[in-house]
């Protein structure tokens, strides 16, 4: 197995425990949680293929990711803001117990 | 693959397991600042020194605070009592599960992925600037305007709920005075009217 195979399954399996976590669990910040898992795999393969790929000068994956995680930062706390709002209105963060589209 | 890669590796996916199997939530969220600590940690070992450390910044030191601040403010921080996992949970552990074995499988059979580590490219501070300045502004400037639209939505959608209905305009629809003395919703109405001396 060489160097970036390693790292490639590293990070699906990274994606694989969060897409099992956002699915499964039932408070909605862990859902998010999951998310931000799952996002963060997708860098890790992006800095491998830069790191091992043909022509690094180009820093093209980095750039990628720097872009990447300002958009899950702008995305992590509209969704912490929507789970605050919702927990406002119904009182549970429990994504089970909300069902109704009109509250 | 070398010793510090296998422990490192390790290390995040453990905290990223745990992150996500945990009953109390603010363990989860201290798990997850270890696995995204971990990663940053692979990152530097990849020669990305930048973005290690913009990780360090953003994910440890923003996104973890603001998750630990959710926690506090859906008052989530005691551990449940009743079970964590939604119905389906099986279905959900199958389809990862399944996602996982293709990725490895393609990454394992793949006969085009370089072997061998090239020499470690140049990436100064100044690079990047550089290029974030010329190739990429287009890029950088709707970041910019991402992230405003962002936390200015954030905060709306965050901000208090408009109170219910004043007073005056609840009572123009109650169609009696004899109804709107006896209605319930109505009676702080009438407690700050009388108080208030209107």
């Amino acid at each position: 197995m060489t160097p970036l195979q390693g790292c490639l399954l590293v990070s699906a399996l990274l994606f694989a425990i969060g897409l099992a976590g956002a699915v499964t669990r039932r408070n909605a910040i862990l859902a998010l949680i999951g998310i931000e898992l799952m996002l963060n795999a997708a860098n890790l393969n992006f800095i491998a293929f830069w790191r091992y790929g043909p022509n690094p000068e180009a820093l093209t994956g980095m750039m990628v990711v720097i872009f990447s995680i300002a958009i899950a930062a702008a995305e992590a706390a509209v969704g912490l803001a929507l789970i605050i709002a919702i927990y406002r209105h119904y009182k549970t963060a429990n994504l089970d117990e909300i069902k109704n589209l009109k509250g | 693959m070398s010793p510090a890669f296998l422990i490192i590796a390790i290390v995040t996916l453990f905290a990223a397991a745990a992150a996500m199997s945990l009953r109390n939530l603010v363990h989860c969220a201290l798990s997850l600042v270890v696995a995204l600590a971990g990663l940053a940690s692979l990152y530097l070992a990849l020669d990305a020194q930048f973005v290690g450390f913009a990780q360090i910044l953003v994910y440890v030191g923003a996104v973890a605070i603001l998750i630990v601040f959710a926690v506090l403010l859906t008052r989530s921080d005691a551990t449940p009592n009743q079970a964590i996992l939604a119905p389906g949970w099986i279905v959900g552990i199958a389809v990862s599960a399944v996602v996982f074995a293709t990725l490895g499988w393609a990454a394992l059979n793949s006969t085009g992925l370089p072997k061998q580590m090239p020499p470690a490219p140049e990436t100064t501070v100044k690079n990047i600037g550089d290029l974030l300045m010329t190739q990429y502004v287009l890029p950088l400037e709707v970041i910019g305007l991402l992230l405003t639209a962002a936390l200015i939505g954030a905060v709306i959608i965050a901000m208090k709920e408009e109170a219910p209905k004043s007073c005056s305009s609840r009572r123009e629809s109650a169609p009696s005075e004899k109804l709107e003395r006896t209605d319930p919703a109505l009676r702080d109405c009438y407690e700050v009217e009388e108080g208030g001396h209107i």
